[in-house]
């Protein structure tokens, strides 16, 4: 069978340097041979993730391929989108490791931590040797993060804090928390070890979607934590929605990734598979579909450079990365549906992987902002009225 | 301690490969290349020697445009430099031509040791290894499973009929032509991506090695006159039809025959 090529209708692979091309191989390459032959095994499992393949990926330089220093690739934003895009090609829970590893973790650290932080966390974390987890979310406050229970107060020179995160992503698995937590000067970001008394972890169960990732709830029980930990210039909600900016630009290109193994999957099926009188392929209900899959794709490949070169130029609005993650995300979903439909009753078990794809894809709406929040986002953009 | 390795641009293993109109190649445009399986190998062979101790690993390839994509990827995966031989002069030449520019280049460089596939998978020859290393002077041998260094030697397990080894002993410097599976070779990783665009790439021409005239089709003393798919045998039968008329024509056939 031919092997695996992602859409290129518009040749916009001569937009692309050598480097970034290269980028995008050696991903692929990685995702071809040594993940798809373990995920649907993870899948099976809920809450699994292959830890095993962690130090390949680190070596591969998967972890904080776009920042600079520590041990980090230092690429350009294009090539760290390709590198999204090969990753969710994969599996949404492959490219959500990756993204919260570098994304969510590094980023933050890079960003707002101190040189002590800098230096303890960030050659680690590139290297796979330790893994973080980002915690935001709470049971009671998704979109509006910004209302956040977890407290943080001040205990001698250090911190107590009290709360629980949940929906965290690799939360039992890190070695260190980026936990957000509200304290009288506001918002603010601690790294918590996993080692620390009164932090715990368990994990949510019975999922139907990201199930080759682990997602936990943090628990944080009079968790003493000196002032070392505090990022020292996060200030406020700007902080931990400059690294949800960061993560969203991922899943722009990300997306694409799974709905381009859809696309190849759901093309070649139709090819082969007879029905009334010929190829499913010949059919135009079919033809329709698929037309629509290779618009869509291509335009949200449009979406997801442009929006790449203006990051890389310093020029990007958030907005412009909340259309990207929006649009993107939103094909992906439709695409992945379609495919799975015309898989037939094949599409429905997990020797397929549109179906896969498909549920994933309904967790990459939600997360990350979900659909609606970045519509109303665009909303204000537009009329200057927030109706969030 | 330097060494070379030779390595070659082929059609993807899974590339649809269509015969051009001349009847003597395939036809390339549309087609995606990749590094000859064997030699990605033999480089992951230098590498490890790197990765051990001083070593520069210099790579090179003979080929158009296209090739420096397999270089820039061997010097992402952590060779220190690239020769690229680009040159329409060079085009049609036979092994004995291909070993020719590679001979000139390994006389600039005099390394220690060259590595290189053991053949290629679009030709098959396993011809430049050896016709190289006599052009150099070098002691060489082939199918390599396993290569062991020693201070001015290197001890050689080669592959022999019927599963056997051969384990060989070669002065340096010297040539080896290595096998698939010796190793398990590494990726390029991003890190090796980024740092490969400021590592040095030389192209060089025919006349800059020494070598307009011998080379070439003009040059070559093996000419291809067709490739062909292999013809139908006698007792072959080709079964027709759409996917299930096939499979059904198969059972057929298989239940005839009394195989299973
Ligand atoms: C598998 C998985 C992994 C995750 N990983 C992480 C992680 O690592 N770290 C982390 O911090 N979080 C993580 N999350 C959490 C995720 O970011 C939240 O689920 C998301 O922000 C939505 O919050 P919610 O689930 O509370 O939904 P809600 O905020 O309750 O939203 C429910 C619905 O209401 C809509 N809605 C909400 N507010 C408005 C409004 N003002 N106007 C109109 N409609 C509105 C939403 O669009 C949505 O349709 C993860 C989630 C999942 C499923």
């Amino acid at each position: 069978m031919a092997e695996y090529d992602s859409v290129d209708f518009l040749q916009l692979d001569e937009l692309l340097s050598d480097e970034e091309k290269l980028a995008r191989n050696t991903v692929r390459e990685f995702v071809s041979r040594e993940f798809l032959p373990v995920v649907q095994e993870h899948i099976r499992r809920d809450g699994s993730f292959p830890m095993e393949l962690v130090p390949t990926m680190a070596e591969l330089g998967l972890f904080g391929a776009n920042l600079h220093g520590y041990g980090c690739a230092g690429m350009n934003n294009i090539a760290y989108g390709l590198v999204m895009q090969e990753l969710e090609r994969g599996d949404s829970g492959l490219r959500s490791f990756a993204s919260v590893q570098g994304g969510l973790v590094m980023y933050p650290i890079h960003a707002y931590g101190s040189d002590t932080q800098k230096e303890r966390w960030l050659p680690e974390l590139a290297a796979g040797r330790a893994i973080g987890c980002f915690g935001l979310t709470e049971p009671d406050f998704g979109s509006h993060a910004g209302g956040m229970l977890t407290k943080a107060e001040r205990k001698g020179d250090g911190w107590v804090l009290n709360g629980t995160k949940r929906w965290i992503t690799n939360g039992s698995l890190a070695d260190v928390a980026v936990v957000w937590a509200r304290s009288r000067d506001g918002i603010g970001g601690f790294l918590v070890e996993r080692d620390r008394p009164g932090f715990e972890t368990g994990d949510m169960k019975g999922k139907f979607s990201l199930r080759g990732s682990v997602t936990s709830e943090l628990f944080l029980r009079d968790v003493e934590l000196p002032e070392e930990n505090r990022l020292p210039s996060a200030a406020g909600l700007k902080a931990p929605l400059s690294c949800l900016t960061q993560a969203r630009y991922g899943i722009a290109w990300g997306a694409l990734g799974a709905a381009m193994a859809c696309y190849d999957e759901v093309v070649r099926y139709t090819r082969d598979r007879i029905v009334q009188g010929g190829p499913l392929a010949g059919k135009q209900l079919t033809q329709e579909k698929l037309a629509d899959m290779l618009t869509e794709i291509t335009k949200g490949q449009l979406l997801a450079l442009r929006v790449a070169q203006l990051k890389d130029a310093g020029k990007l609005h958030h907005t412009m990365v909340s259309m990207a993650k929006r649009n993107n995300v939103d094909i992906a979903l439709q695409i992945a549906r379609q495919a799975r439909d015309l898989l037939g009753a094949n599409g429905i078990v997990d020797d397929y992987q549109s179906m896969r794809h498909m549920v994933n894809l309904e967790t990459v709406r939600t997360y990350e902002g979900t659909h609606d929040i970045h519509t109303l986002i665009l909303g204000e953009h537009i009329t200057g009225m927030r109706a969030l | 301690m330097k060494i070379m390795v030779c390595l070659k641009q082929v059609p993807h293993q899974d590339a649809r490969l269509d015969i051009d109109s001349a009847g003597t190649w395939i036809q390339e445009s549309n087609i995606k290349f990749e590094i000859n399986t064997y030699d990605t190998y033999a480089l992951e062979e230098a590498l490890r020697a790197k990765d051990e101790g001083e070593c520069e690993v210099v790579v090179v390839s003979i080929g158009p445009d296209r090739t420096t994509q397999a270089l820039r990827t061997a010097l992402g995966m952590g060779a220190d430099r690239a020769v690229h031989i680009k040159d329409e002069e060079a085009d049609g030449s036979d092994a004995l031509g291909l070993a020719k520019l590679l001979a000139a280049v390994a006389k600039e460089e005099s390394p220690d040791t060259i590595f290189t596939g053991f053949m290629s998978d679009d030709d098959n020859f396993a011809a430049v290894p050896p016709m190289l290393a006599e052009l150099v002077g070098l002691p060489h041998t082939t199918a390599a499973v396993k290569v062991v260094r020693g201070d001015s030697s290197l001890t050689v397990d080669r592959e022999t009929e019927g599963g056997s080894y051969e384990v060989v002993e070669l002065p340096l410097p010297c040539l080896v032509s290595v096998q698939t599976g010796i190793n398990q070779v590494r990726y390029a990783s991003l890190k090796g991506i980024m740092a490969a665009k400021k590592k040095p790439l030389d192209v060089k021409s025919v006349a800059d090695l020494g070598l307009s005239g011998s080379v070439g089709a003009g040059a070559a003393k093996v000419k291809i006159e067709k490739i062909a798919p292999p013809p139908k045998g006698d007792t072959a039968e080709l079964l027709e039809g759409s996917t299930d008329e096939v499979v059904a024509g198969l059972v057929t056939k298989i239940k005839e025959l009394g195989l299973l």
